[in-house]
Protein backbone atom coordinates (compact mmCIF):
# COMPACT_ATOMS: atom_id res chain seq x y z
CA UNK A 1 0.00 0.00 0.00
CA UNK A 2 1.20 3.65 -1.00
CA UNK A 3 0.54 6.24 1.44
CA UNK A 4 -1.28 9.58 0.45
CA UNK A 5 2.32 12.11 0.08
CA UNK A 6 3.95 9.32 -1.93
CA UNK A 7 1.17 8.69 -4.16
CA UNK A 8 0.71 12.94 -4.97
CA UNK A 9 4.08 13.15 -5.37
CA UNK A 10 3.92 10.76 -8.26
CA UNK A 11 1.06 12.29 -9.79
CA UNK A 12 2.83 13.21 -13.20
CA UNK A 13 4.13 9.71 -13.65
CA UNK A 14 0.89 7.90 -12.79
CA UNK A 15 -1.79 10.09 -13.88
CA UNK A 16 -0.39 11.77 -17.07
CA UNK A 17 2.17 9.14 -18.00
CA UNK A 18 5.13 11.64 -17.89
CA UNK A 19 8.12 10.18 -18.25
CA UNK A 20 11.49 12.06 -18.18
CA UNK A 21 14.15 11.71 -21.15
CA UNK A 22 17.53 12.32 -20.93
CA UNK A 23 18.67 15.42 -22.27
CA UNK A 24 22.43 13.98 -23.12
CA UNK A 25 21.74 10.53 -24.74
CA UNK A 26 17.93 10.66 -24.90
CA UNK A 27 17.06 7.82 -22.98
CA UNK A 28 13.55 7.34 -21.92
CA UNK A 29 12.99 7.04 -18.11
CA UNK A 30 9.93 5.43 -16.23
CA UNK A 31 9.73 5.78 -13.64
CA UNK A 32 11.34 9.07 -13.58
CA UNK A 33 15.08 8.96 -12.10
CA UNK A 34 17.46 11.17 -10.70
CA UNK A 35 20.39 9.90 -12.76
CA UNK A 36 20.08 8.39 -16.09
CA UNK A 37 21.81 4.74 -15.82
CA UNK A 38 23.01 4.52 -19.28
CA UNK A 39 25.45 7.80 -19.61
CA UNK A 40 25.05 9.38 -15.93
CA UNK A 41 23.16 12.54 -17.06
CA UNK A 42 21.02 14.53 -14.67
CA UNK A 43 18.99 16.77 -16.86
CA UNK A 44 15.76 15.70 -17.97
CA UNK A 45 12.89 16.92 -20.16
CA UNK A 46 9.72 15.97 -19.52
CA UNK A 47 7.73 12.99 -21.98
CA UNK A 48 4.38 11.25 -21.65
CA UNK A 49 4.37 8.07 -23.18
CA UNK A 50 2.60 6.35 -25.81
CA UNK A 51 -0.51 4.55 -24.77
CA UNK A 52 -0.48 1.91 -26.78
CA UNK A 53 2.01 -1.45 -26.50
CA UNK A 54 2.50 -5.19 -25.96
CA UNK A 55 2.41 -7.63 -23.38
CA UNK A 56 6.20 -8.80 -23.18
CA UNK A 57 5.18 -11.12 -20.82
CA UNK A 58 3.11 -11.13 -17.09
CA UNK A 59 1.88 -13.09 -14.08
CA UNK A 60 -1.32 -14.13 -12.30
CA UNK A 61 -1.43 -13.30 -8.48
CA UNK A 62 -3.65 -14.88 -6.96
CA UNK A 63 -3.05 -14.31 -3.08
CA UNK A 64 -2.65 -10.17 -3.53
CA UNK A 65 -1.17 -7.69 -0.77
CA UNK A 66 -3.99 -5.89 1.45
CA UNK A 67 -5.35 -3.23 -0.80
CA UNK A 68 -5.79 -5.43 -4.00
CA UNK A 69 -8.12 -8.37 -2.74
CA UNK A 70 -11.27 -7.03 -4.50
CA UNK A 71 -9.12 -7.36 -7.97
CA UNK A 72 -8.25 -11.21 -7.47
CA UNK A 73 -7.06 -13.25 -9.86
CA UNK A 74 -4.32 -10.07 -10.14
CA UNK A 75 -2.44 -10.07 -13.68
CA UNK A 76 0.55 -8.16 -13.51
CA UNK A 77 2.50 -7.72 -17.19
CA UNK A 78 5.70 -6.15 -18.64
CA UNK A 79 4.49 -4.10 -21.10
CA UNK A 80 6.55 -2.65 -23.89
CA UNK A 81 4.91 0.87 -25.46
CA UNK A 82 5.09 1.82 -29.22
CA UNK A 83 8.48 3.99 -28.22
CA UNK A 84 10.28 0.91 -26.98
CA UNK A 85 9.47 1.90 -23.20
CA UNK A 86 8.92 -1.11 -21.13
CA UNK A 87 6.73 -0.85 -17.70
CA UNK A 88 5.20 -3.54 -14.78
CA UNK A 89 1.81 -2.56 -15.38
CA UNK A 90 -1.71 -4.31 -13.54
CA UNK A 91 -3.69 -5.75 -16.61
CA UNK A 92 -7.54 -5.05 -16.59
CA UNK A 93 -10.91 -6.41 -18.01
CA UNK A 94 -9.17 -9.56 -17.23
CA UNK A 95 -12.55 -11.89 -16.23
CA UNK A 96 -10.51 -15.17 -17.33
CA UNK A 97 -7.11 -15.34 -17.06
CA UNK A 98 -6.79 -18.27 -19.76
CA UNK A 99 -7.48 -15.59 -22.23
CA UNK A 100 -4.15 -13.44 -21.71
CA UNK A 101 -1.68 -14.07 -24.11
CA UNK A 102 2.62 -12.82 -24.91
CA UNK A 103 2.19 -10.48 -27.44
CA UNK A 104 -1.30 -9.78 -26.56
CA UNK A 105 -1.93 -5.35 -28.09
CA UNK A 106 -2.72 -3.65 -24.92
CA UNK A 107 -3.47 0.49 -24.54
CA UNK A 108 -3.18 1.75 -21.00
CA UNK A 109 -6.09 3.40 -19.37
CA UNK A 110 -6.96 5.33 -16.21
CA UNK A 111 -8.32 3.00 -13.46
CA UNK A 112 -8.17 2.77 -9.41
CA UNK A 113 -4.70 0.47 -8.69
CA UNK A 114 -5.60 0.04 -5.11
CA UNK A 115 -7.79 1.07 -2.33
CA UNK A 116 -7.84 1.55 1.38
CA UNK A 117 -10.51 -0.32 2.30
CA UNK A 118 -14.08 1.22 2.46
CA UNK A 119 -12.88 4.79 3.85
CA UNK A 120 -9.26 5.31 3.02
CA UNK A 121 -8.23 6.80 -0.36
CA UNK A 122 -7.86 5.64 -3.69
CA UNK A 123 -5.31 5.56 -5.31
CA UNK A 124 -5.52 5.84 -9.44
CA UNK A 125 -3.01 5.28 -12.26
CA UNK A 126 -2.93 3.10 -15.88
CA UNK A 127 -3.73 -0.32 -16.46
CA UNK A 128 -2.91 -2.55 -19.62
CA UNK A 129 -6.15 -3.61 -21.40
CA UNK A 130 -6.98 -5.64 -24.45
CA UNK A 131 -6.74 -3.48 -27.27
CA UNK A 132 -8.84 -3.94 -30.52
CA UNK A 133 -11.35 -6.68 -31.09
CA UNK B 1 -20.47 35.43 -30.39
CA UNK B 2 -20.43 31.69 -31.53
CA UNK B 3 -19.73 29.00 -28.88
CA UNK B 4 -19.88 25.76 -29.37
CA UNK B 5 -18.16 21.90 -28.83
CA UNK B 6 -14.63 21.60 -29.93
CA UNK B 7 -14.15 18.27 -28.59
CA UNK B 8 -16.49 15.15 -27.53
CA UNK B 9 -15.80 11.90 -26.47
CA UNK B 10 -17.57 8.87 -24.65
CA UNK B 11 -16.39 6.16 -22.54
CA UNK B 12 -17.97 2.31 -22.18
CA UNK B 13 -16.83 0.23 -19.67
CA UNK B 14 -16.29 -3.31 -21.46
CA UNK B 15 -18.46 -5.55 -18.81
CA UNK B 16 -21.90 -6.49 -20.22
CA UNK B 17 -24.70 -8.43 -17.85
CA UNK B 18 -27.82 -9.50 -19.87
CA UNK B 19 -31.42 -9.34 -18.50
CA UNK B 20 -32.00 -12.39 -18.20
CA UNK B 21 -29.33 -13.23 -15.87
CA UNK B 22 -30.56 -10.88 -13.50
CA UNK B 23 -34.06 -11.76 -14.16
CA UNK B 24 -33.42 -15.88 -13.38
CA UNK B 25 -31.84 -15.01 -9.74
CA UNK B 26 -34.87 -13.40 -8.52
CA UNK B 27 -37.40 -15.38 -10.37
CA UNK B 28 -38.65 -12.78 -12.12
CA UNK B 29 -40.00 -12.77 -15.97
CA UNK B 30 -37.73 -11.84 -18.03
CA UNK B 31 -39.56 -11.86 -21.53
CA UNK B 32 -41.96 -9.68 -19.92
CA UNK B 33 -39.14 -7.09 -18.91
CA UNK B 34 -37.94 -6.77 -22.06
CA UNK B 35 -40.63 -5.80 -23.45
CA UNK B 36 -42.18 -3.35 -20.56
CA UNK B 37 -38.53 -2.23 -20.26
CA UNK B 38 -37.03 -2.44 -23.83
CA UNK B 39 -33.78 -3.47 -22.35
CA UNK B 40 -31.20 -6.44 -23.80
CA UNK B 41 -28.51 -5.65 -21.33
CA UNK B 42 -26.11 -3.26 -19.83
CA UNK B 43 -22.85 -1.35 -18.88
CA UNK B 44 -21.05 -3.11 -15.27
CA UNK B 45 -18.36 -1.45 -14.26
CA UNK B 46 -14.96 -2.98 -13.38
CA UNK B 47 -13.57 -3.28 -9.44
CA UNK B 48 -11.38 -0.77 -10.81
CA UNK B 49 -14.11 1.48 -12.84
CA UNK B 50 -16.04 4.01 -11.05
CA UNK B 51 -17.12 7.86 -12.55
CA UNK B 52 -13.47 9.72 -12.09
CA UNK B 53 -11.75 6.82 -14.31
CA UNK B 54 -14.65 6.93 -17.15
CA UNK B 55 -14.59 11.04 -17.09
CA UNK B 56 -10.86 10.72 -17.78
CA UNK B 57 -11.17 8.52 -20.47
CA UNK B 58 -14.06 10.59 -22.04
CA UNK B 59 -11.95 14.03 -21.59
CA UNK B 60 -9.39 12.54 -23.23
CA UNK B 61 -11.32 10.92 -26.22
CA UNK B 62 -13.04 14.72 -25.95
CA UNK B 63 -9.07 16.31 -26.43
CA UNK B 64 -7.68 13.89 -29.54
CA UNK B 65 -10.85 15.64 -30.92
CA UNK B 66 -10.22 19.19 -30.05
CA UNK B 67 -7.57 19.83 -32.70
CA UNK B 68 -4.69 20.53 -30.44
CA UNK B 69 -6.81 22.63 -27.52
CA UNK B 70 -3.59 22.93 -24.78
CA UNK B 71 -5.49 21.41 -21.69
CA UNK B 72 -3.71 24.38 -19.81
CA UNK B 73 -5.76 26.67 -21.02
CA UNK B 74 -9.09 24.78 -20.00
CA UNK B 75 -10.26 27.68 -17.34
CA UNK B 76 -13.26 25.06 -15.65
CA UNK B 77 -13.89 21.82 -15.57
CA UNK B 78 -17.08 20.24 -14.18
CA UNK B 79 -18.22 16.46 -13.16
CA UNK B 80 -22.06 15.77 -13.04
CA UNK B 81 -22.94 12.64 -11.05
CA UNK B 82 -24.61 10.97 -8.58
CA UNK B 83 -21.88 8.41 -8.06
CA UNK B 84 -19.07 10.52 -6.93
CA UNK B 85 -16.15 7.88 -5.52
CA UNK B 86 -15.54 10.15 -2.34
CA UNK B 87 -18.59 11.88 -0.41
CA UNK B 88 -15.80 14.53 0.92
CA UNK B 89 -13.44 15.18 -1.61
CA UNK B 90 -14.25 16.04 -5.71
CA UNK B 91 -13.89 14.09 -8.65
CA UNK B 92 -12.98 16.98 -11.08
CA UNK B 93 -9.81 17.55 -9.37
CA UNK B 94 -8.40 14.06 -10.16
CA UNK B 95 -9.67 14.47 -14.06
CA UNK B 96 -7.92 17.83 -14.21
CA UNK B 97 -4.76 16.51 -12.73
CA UNK B 98 -4.71 13.33 -15.08
CA UNK B 99 -5.13 15.49 -18.50
CA UNK B 100 -3.39 18.38 -17.83
CA UNK B 101 -5.74 21.03 -16.94
CA UNK B 102 -4.63 22.03 -13.28
CA UNK B 103 -3.63 24.46 -11.78
CA UNK B 104 -5.64 27.50 -13.41
CA UNK B 105 -8.84 26.65 -13.38
CA UNK B 106 -11.96 26.18 -11.56
CA UNK B 107 -13.52 22.80 -10.82
CA UNK B 108 -17.14 21.48 -9.15
CA UNK B 109 -18.76 18.41 -8.93
CA UNK B 110 -22.51 18.65 -9.74
CA UNK B 111 -25.47 16.76 -8.24
CA UNK B 112 -28.98 16.79 -9.70
CA UNK B 113 -30.02 13.38 -9.97
CA UNK B 114 -29.71 12.21 -13.97
CA UNK B 115 -29.42 15.41 -15.23
CA UNK B 116 -26.07 16.43 -13.60
CA UNK B 117 -24.07 15.44 -16.92
CA UNK B 118 -26.22 18.16 -18.67
CA UNK B 119 -25.54 20.91 -15.88
CA UNK B 120 -22.11 20.59 -16.23
CA UNK B 121 -22.65 21.17 -20.10
CA UNK B 122 -24.87 23.72 -19.64
CA UNK B 123 -22.51 26.01 -17.28
CA UNK B 124 -19.35 25.02 -19.10
CA UNK B 125 -20.40 26.61 -22.38
CA UNK B 126 -22.29 29.58 -20.51
CA UNK B 127 -18.72 30.58 -19.34
CA UNK B 128 -16.98 30.38 -22.42
CA UNK B 129 -20.20 32.33 -24.01
CA UNK B 130 -19.65 35.31 -20.74
CA UNK B 131 -15.54 35.03 -22.26
CA UNK B 132 -14.39 34.33 -18.68
CA UNK B 133 -12.38 31.58 -19.80
CA UNK B 134 -11.13 30.37 -23.06
CA UNK B 135 -11.98 26.22 -23.13
CA UNK B 136 -14.23 24.97 -20.54
CA UNK B 137 -15.17 20.99 -20.07
CA UNK B 138 -18.45 19.78 -19.04
CA UNK B 139 -18.95 15.57 -18.11
CA UNK B 140 -21.79 13.46 -17.52
CA UNK B 141 -20.64 10.45 -15.52
CA UNK B 142 -21.65 7.54 -13.35
CA UNK B 143 -21.79 4.16 -12.00
CA UNK B 144 -25.05 4.03 -10.34
CA UNK B 145 -26.96 1.10 -8.54
CA UNK B 146 -30.04 -0.33 -8.15
CA UNK B 147 -31.06 -2.25 -4.95
CA UNK B 148 -31.09 -6.38 -5.84
CA UNK B 149 -34.07 -7.58 -7.28
CA UNK B 150 -35.84 -4.17 -7.39
CA UNK B 151 -36.98 -2.48 -11.01
CA UNK B 152 -33.22 -0.20 -11.42
CA UNK B 153 -31.37 -3.27 -11.01
CA UNK B 154 -32.22 -3.66 -14.40
CA UNK B 155 -31.21 -0.60 -16.05
CA UNK B 156 -28.25 0.83 -14.13
CA UNK B 157 -25.22 1.18 -15.88
CA UNK B 158 -22.27 2.90 -16.34
CA UNK B 159 -20.45 5.17 -18.66
CA UNK B 160 -19.42 9.05 -19.41
CA UNK B 161 -19.72 11.73 -22.15
CA UNK B 162 -17.08 14.51 -21.87
CA UNK B 163 -17.49 18.03 -23.91
CA UNK B 164 -15.06 20.57 -24.60
CA UNK B 165 -16.29 23.95 -25.20
CA UNK B 166 -14.52 27.20 -26.87
CA UNK B 167 -15.44 29.95 -28.90
CA UNK B 168 -12.71 29.58 -31.82
CA UNK B 169 -14.63 29.76 -35.10
CA UNK B 170 -12.00 27.06 -36.73
CA UNK B 171 -12.24 24.65 -33.95
CA UNK B 172 -16.20 24.35 -33.18
CA UNK B 173 -16.99 21.60 -34.45
CA UNK B 174 -21.00 21.76 -32.86
CA UNK B 175 -22.62 25.19 -32.32
CA UNK B 176 -24.44 25.57 -29.10
CA UNK B 177 -27.73 27.44 -30.88
CA UNK B 178 -29.55 27.85 -27.68
CA UNK B 179 -30.71 26.45 -24.71
CA UNK B 180 -33.61 26.24 -21.91
CA UNK B 181 -34.74 24.71 -18.65
CA UNK B 182 -37.59 23.65 -17.22
CA UNK B 183 -37.82 23.02 -13.09
CA UNK B 184 -39.84 22.06 -10.55
CA UNK B 185 -40.09 19.82 -7.14
CA UNK B 186 -40.96 16.80 -7.50
CA UNK B 187 -40.07 14.08 -5.08
CA UNK B 188 -39.71 10.86 -7.98
CA UNK B 189 -36.42 9.62 -7.36
CA UNK B 190 -34.30 10.19 -4.12
CA UNK B 191 -30.96 8.84 -2.06
CA UNK B 192 -30.45 9.93 1.74
CA UNK B 193 -26.87 10.30 2.57
CA UNK B 194 -25.12 6.96 3.82
CA UNK B 195 -28.15 4.82 1.91
CA UNK B 196 -26.25 2.54 -0.73
CA UNK B 197 -29.52 2.54 -2.98
CA UNK B 198 -31.87 4.76 -4.05
CA UNK B 199 -36.04 4.97 -3.46
CA UNK B 200 -38.40 5.81 -6.14
CA UNK B 201 -41.83 6.84 -6.20
CA UNK B 202 -42.93 3.98 -8.55
CA UNK B 203 -45.41 4.93 -10.78
CA UNK B 204 -45.04 8.20 -9.98
CA UNK B 205 -41.97 8.34 -11.20
CA UNK B 206 -43.06 8.45 -15.26
CA UNK B 207 -46.10 10.87 -16.14
CA UNK B 208 -45.33 14.12 -13.40
CA UNK B 209 -41.65 13.60 -13.49
CA UNK B 210 -40.35 12.25 -16.80
CA UNK B 211 -42.84 12.74 -19.12
CA UNK B 212 -43.62 16.30 -17.77
CA UNK B 213 -40.28 17.78 -17.38
CA UNK B 214 -39.18 16.34 -20.72
CA UNK B 215 -42.25 17.41 -22.83
CA UNK B 216 -42.30 20.98 -21.00
CA UNK B 217 -38.58 21.37 -22.01
CA UNK B 218 -38.31 20.14 -25.42
CA UNK B 219 -41.48 22.47 -26.08
CA UNK B 220 -40.20 25.42 -24.48
CA UNK B 221 -36.89 25.15 -26.31
CA UNK B 222 -38.05 24.63 -29.27
CA UNK B 223 -40.63 27.33 -28.64
CA UNK B 224 -37.73 29.93 -27.48
CA UNK B 225 -36.16 28.87 -30.87
CA UNK B 226 -38.36 29.22 -33.52
CA UNK B 227 -38.18 25.28 -34.51
CA UNK B 228 -40.41 22.20 -34.64
CA UNK B 229 -39.50 18.46 -34.85
CA UNK B 230 -39.25 18.01 -38.46
CA UNK B 231 -36.20 20.85 -38.58
CA UNK B 232 -34.04 18.72 -36.64
CA UNK B 233 -31.94 15.63 -38.32
CA UNK B 234 -31.77 13.50 -34.32
CA UNK B 235 -33.08 14.57 -31.05
CA UNK B 236 -31.97 12.75 -27.72
CA UNK B 237 -34.03 12.21 -24.62
CA UNK B 238 -32.94 10.93 -21.18
CA UNK B 239 -33.02 7.27 -21.16
CA UNK B 240 -33.95 5.45 -17.46
CA UNK B 241 -35.14 2.34 -19.81
CA UNK B 242 -35.41 1.63 -23.25
CA UNK B 243 -39.32 2.62 -23.26
CA UNK B 244 -39.33 6.06 -22.16
CA UNK B 245 -36.84 7.78 -24.67
CA UNK B 246 -38.79 6.65 -27.68
CA UNK B 247 -42.34 7.62 -26.29
CA UNK B 248 -41.53 10.93 -24.84
CA UNK B 249 -40.04 11.43 -28.61
CA UNK B 250 -42.93 10.02 -30.01
CA UNK B 251 -45.12 12.38 -28.10
CA UNK B 252 -43.39 15.46 -29.53
CA UNK B 253 -43.58 14.91 -32.75
CA UNK B 254 -40.34 12.77 -33.59
CA UNK B 255 -39.93 9.90 -36.21
CA UNK B 256 -38.30 6.59 -35.00
CA UNK B 257 -35.05 8.09 -37.90
CA UNK B 258 -34.96 10.97 -35.69
CA UNK B 259 -34.78 9.11 -32.36
CA UNK B 260 -32.59 6.21 -32.95
CA UNK B 261 -29.05 6.96 -33.48
CA UNK B 262 -29.31 8.49 -29.93
CA UNK B 263 -31.20 5.40 -28.56
CA UNK B 264 -28.53 3.27 -27.05
CA UNK B 265 -30.00 2.21 -23.25
CA UNK B 266 -31.38 -1.17 -24.64
CA UNK B 267 -27.52 -2.17 -24.98
CA UNK B 268 -25.72 0.21 -22.25
CA UNK B 269 -28.60 0.48 -20.06
CA UNK B 270 -29.54 3.88 -17.74
CA UNK B 271 -26.22 5.68 -17.39
CA UNK B 272 -27.92 8.27 -15.15
CA UNK B 273 -25.69 11.02 -15.50
CA UNK B 274 -24.00 10.04 -18.59
CA UNK B 275 -26.94 9.00 -20.39
CA UNK B 276 -28.09 11.80 -22.74
CA UNK B 277 -24.88 13.38 -23.00
CA UNK B 278 -23.92 9.59 -24.19
CA UNK B 279 -26.26 9.30 -26.52
CA UNK B 280 -25.45 12.60 -27.88
CA UNK B 281 -21.82 11.46 -28.70
CA UNK B 282 -23.19 8.87 -30.96
CA UNK B 283 -25.13 11.10 -32.47
CA UNK B 284 -22.10 13.19 -33.16
CA UNK B 285 -20.00 10.41 -34.46
CA UNK B 286 -22.25 10.37 -37.46
CA UNK B 287 -23.79 13.50 -38.13
CA UNK B 288 -23.30 15.93 -41.08
CA UNK B 289 -22.56 19.56 -41.74
CA UNK B 290 -25.74 21.76 -40.90
CA UNK B 291 -27.23 19.01 -38.83
CA UNK B 292 -29.60 20.05 -36.10
CA UNK B 293 -29.73 18.50 -32.91
CA UNK B 294 -32.06 18.60 -29.73
CA UNK B 295 -30.65 17.20 -26.84
CA UNK B 296 -33.18 17.52 -23.79
CA UNK B 297 -31.95 15.40 -20.19
CA UNK B 298 -33.78 14.65 -17.55
CA UNK B 299 -33.24 14.38 -13.78
CA UNK B 300 -35.34 13.71 -11.30
CA UNK B 301 -35.99 15.47 -8.56
CA UNK B 302 -37.08 16.79 -10.80
CA UNK B 303 -35.94 18.74 -14.34
CA UNK B 304 -34.68 19.18 -17.95
CA UNK B 305 -32.37 20.82 -19.48
CA UNK B 306 -32.80 21.07 -23.37
CA UNK B 307 -29.67 22.40 -26.13
CA UNK B 308 -30.40 22.91 -29.69
CA UNK B 309 -26.49 22.16 -31.14
CA UNK B 310 -26.08 22.89 -34.83
CA UNK B 311 -23.22 20.81 -36.29
CA UNK B 312 -20.31 22.13 -38.38
CA UNK B 313 -18.23 21.44 -41.06
CA UNK B 314 -15.40 20.29 -38.66
CA UNK B 315 -17.51 17.28 -37.34
CA UNK B 316 -16.30 15.34 -40.35
CA UNK B 317 -12.33 15.90 -39.35
CA UNK B 318 -12.98 14.77 -36.01
CA UNK B 319 -15.29 11.82 -35.96
CA UNK B 320 -12.55 8.93 -36.38
CA UNK B 321 -10.10 10.62 -33.89
CA UNK B 322 -11.54 8.48 -30.92
CA UNK B 323 -13.10 5.06 -30.23
CA UNK B 324 -16.93 6.01 -31.43
CA UNK B 325 -19.49 5.35 -29.03
CA UNK B 326 -21.07 2.55 -31.10
CA UNK B 327 -18.22 0.81 -30.94
CA UNK B 328 -17.15 1.03 -27.65
CA UNK B 329 -20.90 -0.37 -26.98
CA UNK B 330 -20.83 -3.27 -29.84
CA UNK B 331 -17.18 -4.51 -29.42
CA UNK B 332 -15.03 -6.30 -26.89
CA UNK B 333 -17.71 -7.11 -24.27
CA UNK B 334 -17.26 -9.00 -21.39
CA UNK B 335 -20.53 -11.00 -20.47
CA UNK B 336 -20.86 -11.40 -16.69
CA UNK B 337 -22.58 -13.93 -14.64
CA UNK B 338 -24.73 -12.40 -11.84
CA UNK B 339 -22.18 -13.80 -8.99
CA UNK B 340 -19.04 -11.93 -10.56
CA UNK B 341 -21.59 -9.00 -11.41
CA UNK B 342 -23.02 -9.12 -7.27
CA UNK B 343 -19.54 -9.20 -6.13
CA UNK B 344 -18.46 -6.06 -8.93
CA UNK B 345 -20.94 -4.10 -7.70
CA UNK B 346 -20.38 -4.53 -3.59
CA UNK B 347 -23.44 -6.08 -3.58
CA UNK B 348 -21.26 -8.98 -1.50
CA UNK B 349 -19.97 -7.33 1.31
CA UNK B 350 -16.37 -8.61 2.02
CA UNK B 351 -14.60 -9.13 5.34
CA UNK B 352 -12.17 -5.79 6.16
ZN1 LIG C 1 21.32 9.47 -20.59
Amino acid sequence: MFSPARAWREYPQRYRLEAAKCTECSKILYPPRLVCPACGGRTFTPEILPREGKVVTFTVIRVPPAGFTEQTPLPLALVELANGVRLMVQIGDVENPETLEIGMPVRLEFRRISWDGEAGVIFYGHKAVRAGS
Amino acid sequence: MTVGIVGYGAFVPRRRIKLEEIAKVWGADAPAYKRGLQLFEKSVPGADEDTVTMSVEAARNALARSGGVDPADIGALYIGSESHPYAVKPSGTIVAEAIGAVPALHVADLEFACKAGTESLFIAQALVKAGEVKYAVGIGADTSQGAPGDALEYSAAAGAAAFIFGADEDLILAEIVDTYSWTTDTPDFWRREYMHYPRHGSRFTGEPAYFRHSMNSARGMMDKAGLEPGDFAYAIFHQPNGKFPMRVGKKLGFTNEQLETGWLSPWLGNTYSGASPIGLTAVLDIASPGDLILLTSFGSGAGSDSFVIRVTGRISEVQDLAPKTREQLDENKIYLEYGAYAKLRGKIRMAE
